[in-house]
């Protein structure tokens, strides 16, 4: 077990009222003024989803994606918990406050798009869940592992109302929350991706494999490195403070370890099936599959040295790379590859890319309320010393 | 209408003439005379030509012969109105052998036939009502002793033109039906060439007129498919010109007589009409002079086909008929339409700018932060610091 | 030195977890699930339909469905496809000059759309409420509205592209043809073989229409046959007509394991609409992963116990570690 010490978390505070937060907020009433109009007036009205592409950004960006971005709360605690890698803990709050506002906000947003919403709970149902359908158990773990992730996080709300017998009693059985926060993602993460198998052959051949599990999850632990990578490097910038290089430094080669084990799997997978024909095709969807194996190449090159990984501007774009990856390896899946047949098209409205905006903008005015005024970043005045 | 000064140029002595001829009014005159051309399908100022050719002195001479038939083309000629029809018939051509309307009968009336034939050699137009029996040398229809086969060939030899009136004449009709016991057969079929036919149980008399006045309007017959219908009439599909398409193609049809879709007007489709099958014009002109609607569908029964061989008398009435010659409407769900909504200038707007804005806050970071870590690192270097354990940035 | 082990061991874990995570969904795949015996379904033999429509107007009528309209005018009834409010349509396959009914080239001919009733339907292992049902003895696949959420995968997972969702209500449903369950008490049967005047729609048990349809197929083309109408045990309504050139194969014998509603074409079925659908259904891939990975909650109750132990063990360094620091706040 490595000795480490390191600064305990403190609110970065601050005003809450800036640029950012404005614009967040001027954005956020903009998706809500939408919403209104959607829910009164039906999906029709503001989204394009139709009747050959029934899943449009709200599910596969707001959900899909937002939650594999939100990743890295698991990928840091698989590694913090399970590795017992406890150098890295510094990283275990603010990793997973960025993962508690995506995954909130991708079960959340799956009521924009649910079109029968208020018959939700019967997804939890007995009487009704349907175990053999892949969503089922998408939608159990995100809820059960949504419950999880608030009482990981809870001991931040507990510090800064100061109850700290509870505090201790909660520290008891966290490590059984941890473990389900591990297993959790693990589970629906790779079954997002199992998604994709019961549409047969609407889904491109690039993206289709019953390898399908395996290749979500691996890029969902790899998009959690990615994640912490990007948001500490936008943090460090936007409150002007030190990046944890000494942290970092050494989590992006892990990040490339476990990016080098996925685009084995990837290769493998398409050489086995005989799929890469699609690839080399003269088709948007080709381009679209090169964009995103090139966003997950691109790490090699942009911090496979010692020396890159030093310079912090270079673990950005990895992590944003990956991040672009990630996204991309989602988006193709479920919109760019999915064919249900010639003659449908789909393209989101303004009004769908506006809410999808909006989300976002909650998730990030809500991140930067909570870190000004939550002890989940480390206290900077602090040193951080290896030994 | 065609052009009046024609007319007028005929001079007033000639119209005159034929106003006191035909006992009618000039418009009621001219109207008859567009109608024809109108049915013709001819073109503006046809009529005039029509009129022109009508009140010509030349009254062509015309034997119509009647075999196995029940008379009902004549009677359906007879119910033309406009005028009252014998009147032209006798004074527009010269009618001068017909077993049904002429006063004559029995030696007298072969005469006159005889008479007729030797006067207007090689210039009158034969018509022939009904089929003609070919069995045992066609014993089963003779008139003044004559078999139908001698009479049809004798008077078809000088004829300048021969047509075939009705269904039987034309391909057989309804004496043909199986087992067909008298070997009734066509006009065509006993002169063994192709004759002018007007088929129909009964035809639209207009047809058969529109054919005469086209004949001596322009000296020759009107065009004719390859079965010798004149392609006026026979050209389209009951089912094409049909008022109840409609409903046939939203799919509204009448199940049995009397329920409620068969009240309404629906197609009768499902009851077995042949309308779909049958090259006629019933659905345009109507019969009795009544106008349209006035014809078997209109009135609620379905089509039986009776212009068409193979199907008038041969097909069962309440069989399904087959599609020819279906030319779905335009409007008709291709396998593949385009659908969904692309992309808006306004979406593409915002997506792209919403790209440029990450692309640009990324740059924009990585630079600063590259040159933070530029500075550390020339800093580090110039202070010497030996103890590389600390990074800062 | 330590990146290429652990390159190695990366790549040594690949390849074992790519081979694993392909060979276990066969090997622990759950068979396709084949027809009902007493399953209840269409023949639709698209040489006989005249294109009439008749059954896309008894088909609204008996659903209650309002029309859709694609012409300027919004004078009749014409949806372009299925959607929420139409079950069932027939669309026209164009070639060239469309001179030929049921010509493949120069010809035009007509297809049903509407729902296959699969053996093992993709909706129904899809939906996570159950919403979708496939009737365990008439193999009917039913959709109920009061279960369902909304979440619109059944319409991402059926190859057929059948049910459809009511966008533009903020209460809409998924639409699609149920066989017109609805009409069974009262005597009635599917109304789209009801009212077909040429018997191109045949209803009744599939065993039977599948019986019919290797009839048709034996059969010259060219010579007469009879054709029934409405429905196969009902009363005799058939009419003696050509037999069509019909491609030698019956769509939906063994599509995904076979559908209810079966086809007959003169024309490549997959020009008129019809895709090219393996045997092993998507159904029985995607529920073989889910039940070899969650299969009576085995592997995730270990993989819990696992973690838990070893989170135990990390947890309790990491507080003896910060005992001191208990002092912050």
């Amino acid at each position: 077990m490595k000795q480490h010490a390191h600064a305990w978390p403190a609110p970065v505070g601050g005003s809450l009222l800036n640029a950012a937060t404005l614009t967040c907020g001027i954005l956020i009433a903009i998706m809500l003024t939408i919403l209104l109009v959607r829910f009164v007036f039906g999906l029709a009205t503001v989204a394009n989803v139709n009747d050959g592409y029934s899943w449009g950004i709200w599910v596969v960006v707001d959900v899909m994606i937002g939650s594999a971005l939100a990743c890295g709360g698991f990928s840091v605690a698989l590694l913090v918990y399970i590795f017992n890698r406890g150098e890295y803990h510094p990283l275990v709050r603010p990793a997973l406050l960025g993962s508690l506002f995506g995954y909130t906000l991708a079960g959340g947003g799956i009521f924009i798009d649910l079109g029968r919403w208020w018959n939700f709970w019967h997804i939890f149902w007995p009487s009704y869940s349907n175990p053999n359908s892949v969503m089922f158990e998408v939608a159990v773990c995100v809820t059960a592992y949504i419950l999880v992730m608030w009482i990981e996080f809870s001991p931040v709300f507990l510090e800064k109302f100061g109850k700290r017998d509870f505090k201790k009693k909660l520290n008891k059985w966290l490590f059984f929350f941890i473990a389900l926060g591990v297993l959790l993602p693990m589970m629906h993460q790779s079954s997002l991706g199992t998604m994709l198998v019961v549409m047969g052959g609407q889904v491109n051949p690039l993206w289709q494999t019953p390898a399908v599990p395996l290749i979500y999850l691996l890029t969902a632990i790899v998009i959690g490195y990615g994640v912490v990578l990007f948001e500490a490097c936008v943090a460090a910038a936007a409150y002007r403070r030190s990046i944890e290089m000494h942290l970092l430094n050494p989590l992006s080669k892990i990040m490339l370890g476990v990016l080098g084990l996925y685009l084995v799997v990837r290769v493998v997978d398409l050489s086995v099936r005989g799929a890469w024909g699609d690839a080399f095709a003269f088709s948007g969807v080709a381009m679209s599959f090169w964009i995103e194996n090139l966003a997950f190449i691109a790490p090699f090159f942009l911090i496979g040295s010692a020396q890159a990984r030093r310079n912090p501007a270079n673990l950005f774009l990895a992590g944003l790379a990956i991040m672009v990856g990630g996204i991309l390896l989602r988006l193709n899946g479920f919109l760019i590859g999915y064919n249900t047949g010639p003659g449908w098209n789909y393209f989101p409205s303004l009004a769908e890319i506006m809410v999808t905006v909006g989300m976002f903008a909650i998730e990030v005015m809500g991140y930067i309320i909570i870190t000004k005024r939550f002890p989940v970043l480390p206290r900077e005045d602090a040193q951080v010393t290896h030994s | 209408m065609g052009n009046l000064s024609e007319i007028f140029e005929l001079g007033t002595h000639a119209l005159q003439g034929v106003e006191h001829r035909l006992g009618m009014t000039r418009r009621d005159y001219l109207q008859f005379c567009s109608t024809l051309a109108v049915t013709m399908g001819l073109a503006k100022g046809a009529d005039a030509a029509v009129a022109k050719a009508i009140e010509s002195a030349q009254r062509p001479s015309v034997i119509w012969l009647h075999f196995q038939e029940c008379t009902g083309c004549s009677e359906s000629l007879l119910r033309a109105e406009h005028p009252t029809l014998e009147k032209l018939i006798l004074d527009v051509i010269s009618l001068d052998y017909h077993e049904t309307l002429m006063a004559a009968a029995g030696h007298q009336a072969e005469a006159a036939r005889k008479a007729a034939m030797a006067a207007h050699k090689g210039k009158y137009v034969l018509v022939v009502e009904g089929a003609i029996p070919v069995k045992d040398n066609g014993i089963y229809c003779k008139i003044g002793g004559h078999t139908a086969i001698d009479l049809l060939k004798e008077c078809a030899a000088d004829a300048a033109a021969v047509i075939a009136i009705g269904s039987c004449a034309s391909w057989g009709g309804m004496p043909a039906t199986g087992p067909n016991p008298s070997g009734a057969s066509s006009v065509a079929d006993v002169l063994g060439k192709t004759v002018v036919t007007i088929p129909g149980c009964p035809p639209n008399p207009y047809n058969f007129l529109a054919t005469v006045v086209h004949f001596l309007t322009f000296g020759k017959l009107p065009d004719v498919d390859a079965l010798g219908r004149p392609k006026f009439a026979y050209s389209r599909l009951v089912h094409e010109n049909c008022e109840r398409r409609a409903h046939f193609d939203a799919g509204r049809f009448a199940m049995e007589f009397g329920d409620e879709g068969h009240r309404k007007g629906y197609c009768l489709y499902k009851l077995g009409c042949k309308g779909p099958e049958t090259y006629a014009n019933c659905p345009t002109l109507g019969f009795g002079d009544a106008g349209e609607n006035n014809w078997p569908v209109g009135c609620g029964h379905p089509c039986i086909g009776c212009t068409e061989k193979g199907v008038g008398f041969t097909k069962p009435i309440h069989q399904v008929a087959v599609m020819k010659n279906v030319a779905p409407p335009l409007q008709y769900a291709r396998i593949v339409e385009e659908n969904g909504q692309g992309a808006t200038f306004a979406s593409a707007a915002a997506l792209a700018a919403l790209a440029g804005a990450a692309a640009g806050a990324a740059a924009m970071l990585t630079r600063n932060l590259g040159k933070s870590h530029a500075a550390a690192e020339a800093q580090a270097a110039k202070a010497g610091d030996a103890d590389k354990a600390t990074e800062r940035v | 030195m330590d990146t290429r082990r652990h390159f190695l061991k990366g790549v040594l874990a690949g390849g074992a977890a790519v081979a694993g995570a392909v060979a276990a969904p066969e090997v622990c795949a759950r068979e396709t699930h084949t027809r009902p015996p007493e399953g209840l379904g269409l023949l639709y033999d698209a040489t006989l339909c005249v294109g009439c429509k008749a059954c896309v107007a008894a088909c609204k009528e008996a659903n209650n469905n309002p029309p859709e309209f694609s012409t300027e005018d919004h004078l009749w009834d014409t949806p372009l496809d299925t959607s929420g409010y139409t079950f069932n349509l027939i669309k026209m396959y164009r070639n060239g000059t469309m001179e030929t009914k049921d010509a493949e080239v120069n010809g035009y001919a007509f297809m049903k759309t509407s729902c296959m009733h699969c053996a093992d339907p993709s909706c129904v292992s899809a939906c996570p409420v159950s919403a979708m049902l496939k009737d365990p003895v008439t193999g009917i696949v039913s959709y109920n509205p009061d279960a369902c959420v909304g979440c619109r995968y059944c319409v991402a997972a059926c190859p057929f592209g059948i049910p459809k969702y009511q966008y533009d209500s903020p209460t809409g449903k998924i639409g699609k043809c149920e066989l017109c369950r609805h009409r069974y008490k009262d005597g009635h049967y599917s109304a789209c073989a009801e009212v077909c005047p040429t018997g191109a729609t045949l209803y009744g048990k599939t065993s039977d229409l599948l019986a019919e349809a290797k009839r048709r197929l034996a059969l010259k083309p060219g010579s007469t046959t009879t054709y029934p109408r409405g429905r196969l045990d009902g009363p005799d309504q058939s009419w003696e007509g050509p037999v069509g050139n019909y491609i030698q194969h019956v769509y939906g014998e063994t599509e995904y394991g076979g559908t209810q509603v079966l086809k007959l074409s003169a024309v490549t079925f997959e020009k008129v609409g019809m895709p090219n659908l393996p045997p092993h259904s998507s159904a029985a891939t995607s529920e073989g992963i889910q039940h070899s990975l969650y299969g009576g909650l085995v592997l995730p109750v270990v993989a819990l116990g696992a973690l838990s132990f070893i989170a135990k063990r990390t947890v309790k360094h990491d507080d003896e570690a910060n005992s001191d620091e208990e002092k912050q706040p």
